[in-house]
């Protein structure tokens, strides 16, 4: 047997929305291992918390690396302190669907709360989902689909709720 | 296969010494750094940079399924460990092997072989090195049996361990039974392995290390030794090659050994295999083999030419040993200090901080391997490893007097750092003798007391 996409989006949803943080299945050969990406959902950090950071640190040599470099154009916007960050838990690679062919988790505009899955990071074969950690509406998703995140890169920011 | 770019899985002043002979070679850098390594001197060297994970090791430097990701996904074609962190962890070749990607260093097998005590023990014996007269117990009649014919003092050491803990001296028979128990149980909650052994216990011995090189094919030579016995607390402060005051007839024994201890594991990359000698009674006992490169390796490079991360990385690449490296000889004499952001004021407690002025010395026969510059910021996270200065000479008088000047000239503030130690030890006459044993620093401390109690600012100007 095998499982189908459908049947593994399922299982997905289904320890989404139980309380444990991590599920290894092992079913004719097959091996499945989730686990949510921290107990506590996705790091976040206030715009305005960065901003102060970025304002006292030094500024970056010239030939920056290409990791810190784009960290600090991320940093560098203009403070709206209504906006907040959902910075990556870990390393990985990003995923905006469940799987290939699927729709996103989430779209610019979407609605989420603290509890929404807004992408998944895989390390290793391991898939991480990433919650939302915070209630509001995506204004930008940063990284391509598919690429390499880095721990503590701006993945999306989010409008708080009022 | 050729290696064209590295991935670096380390920090400080040995990822600069990495990316350094990277850029000779030609071959690109990738630093997987943590978030509290981002601005550091060494990511501003590398090619890219990476953050694998936060400030605590235990979710980034030591996170062998990050580091490996990052390594496929920046397009490495090999990891190189450094030393600590990752590079004795059988763990990070064998991803490696799963993916595609080169360790640099030893195979899975060597490094289990040589992290289990016991079994390297075992294998210095059927490879006729000379061990400490000891051996396992797993209980306490075994044990006390053993001890009775071992005598004290003894040591009960962790099978799993290092670094101190899980590490108990037996003065008299009668405490074993409860130093046994403390062992285990510091054994077990700092490895996870509360396996104990025991040995005899070599009061003044002398901290003796020969470097290795092996292809992983059965061929091994060796690129001198290194005297490490200037310690604090089982933590090495200044080594030197060659071993003073030994004689040729020692030097050789000790040489000789490691090559068949490393020959008889077909050992693949940069080793070291430590000993504990009695220059007295003109013997020594293996201690243990560092599958790694050591950050004690300039003082062997300093006096052979060879760079040592050169030839881990060739080997790695499956070029073999360098034609001509077993014929070079050693000549000359060379003494690394390392600088520590430690306070003497407070017991050599870690001094973290910003770096605010730093003047490295320079001159002839002076190397100084750093990532400290003016701003740098010395984590709470990591080791208190500043830099590392190492004097080479003709033979040990001049050195020693190059050393004394670049010492002299070393001026770093904003961190409390160890510098003026140094200098004591360099205008020291038992140092300046040569040849002394572990017992030494504690010997300096009780003839200048003021040198444990040293104020901060004298630390931080000298």
């Amino acid at each position: 047997m095998s499982l189908t996409a459908a049947e593994v989006a399922e299982i997905m949803r289904l320890l989404e929305h139980s309380r444990f943080d991590e599920l290894s299945l092992e079913i004719d050969g097959i091996k499945l291992h989730l686990r949510r990406a921290g107990a506590a959902g996705g790091v976040l950090q206030s715009t305005e918390a960065v901003a102060h950071d970025a304002a006292s640190a030094k500024p970056a040599a010239g030939g920056a690396p290409s990791g810190a470099a784009a960290g600090t154009a991320a940093l560098a916007r203009p403070t709206d302190p209504s906006l907040t960050d959902i910075a990556s838990p870990m390393l990985g690679t990003f995923y905006r669907a469940p799987k290939p062919g699927s729709p996103p988790f989430v779209e610019v505009g979407a609605k989420v709360t603290e509890e929404s899955v807004i992408a998944i990071i895989e390390v290793m074969k391991l898939m991480n989902s990433v919650r939302a950690g915070i209630s509001g509406t995506i204004t930008e998703i940063l990284p391509a689909d598919e690429t390499l995140v880095e721990f503590g890169q701006v993945l999306m920011r989010v409008r708080r709720d009022a | 296969m050729a290696i064209r770019r590295i991935l670096i899985a380390n920090r400080g002043e040995i990822a600069a010494r990495i990316i350094r002979t990277c850029r000779a070679l030609d071959i690109e850098t990738v630093l997987a750094v943590s978030a509290a390594d981002r601005d550091s001197n060494p990511a501003r060297q590398a090619d890219r940079v990476v953050c694998i994970g936060p400030a605590k090791s235990s979710a980034s430097y030591l996170n062998a399924q990050a580091v490996v990701h990052a390594a496929i996904a920046t397009g490495a074609d090999a990891i190189h460990p450094g030393y600590g962190f990752l590079s004795e962890r059988a763990i990070l070749p064998q991803l490696c092997a799963e993916s595609g990607l080169v360790f640099i260093g030893p195979t899975a097998d060597q490094i289990l072989a040589v992290g289990d005590k016991l079994r390297a023990r075992v294998a210095a014996e059927a490879a006729t090195v000379p061990v400490v007269p000891g051996g396992a117990v797993s209980s306490l009649i075994e044990a006390e049996q053993l001890a009775r014919s071992i005598g004290a003092p003894l040591l009960v050491k962790a099978v799993g361990g290092g670094g101190g803990r899980g590490l108990k001296l037996v003065e008299r028979l009668e405490d074993l039974p409860a130093l046994l128990d403390l062992a285990a149980a510091e054994a077990g909650a700092a490895f996870g392995d509360a396996r104990v052994y025991l040995e005899h216990y070599v009061a003044h011995g002398r901290h003796v290390e020969v470097q290795v090189l092996g292809d992983g094919a059965g061929e091994v030579i060796h690129l001198g030794e290194r005297d490490c016995s200037v310690q604090r607390r089982y933590q090495k402060l200044i080594e030197e090659t060659p071993a003073p005051r030994l004689s040729s007839a020692l030097r050789e024994q000790l040489q000789q050994s490691a090559v068949r201890f490393a020959r008889s594991l077909s050992y693949r990359g940069a080793g070291t295999v430590e000993f504990i000698v009695d220059a007295q009674r003109e013997s020594f006992y293996f201690l243990e083999m560092n599958a790694r490169i050591q950050v004690e390796h300039p003082v062997t490079e300093a006096v052979t030419g060879i760079d040592l991360v050169a030839e881990q990385i060739a080997i790695a690449a499956g070029r073999g040993l360098s034609p001509g490296l077993a014929a070079t000889q050693g000549g000359g004499c060379a003494i690394e200090c390392r600088i520590n952001a430690e306070d003497p004021a407070q017991d050599f407690r870690a001094s973290p901080g910003r770096v605010q002025e730093v003047n490295w010395p320079t001159g002839e026969g002076i190397r100084v391997d750093t990532h400290i510059s003016a701003g740098s910021n010395v984590p709470p996270y990591y080791d208190s490893l500043l830099g590392k200065i190492i004097a080479s000479g003709p033979d040990r008088s001049v050195t020693l007097a190059r050393l004394r000047a670049a010492i002299a000239a070393t001026r770093i503030s904003g961190v409390v750092s160890n510098v003026a130690f140094h200098a004591a030890v360099l205008d020291d006459a038992e140092f300046i003798a040569g040849g002394v044993d572990t017992g030494f620093v504690p010997r300096l401390f009780a003839r200048r007391p003021e040198l444990c109690a040293m104020s901060a600012a004298s630390g931080t100007h000298g």
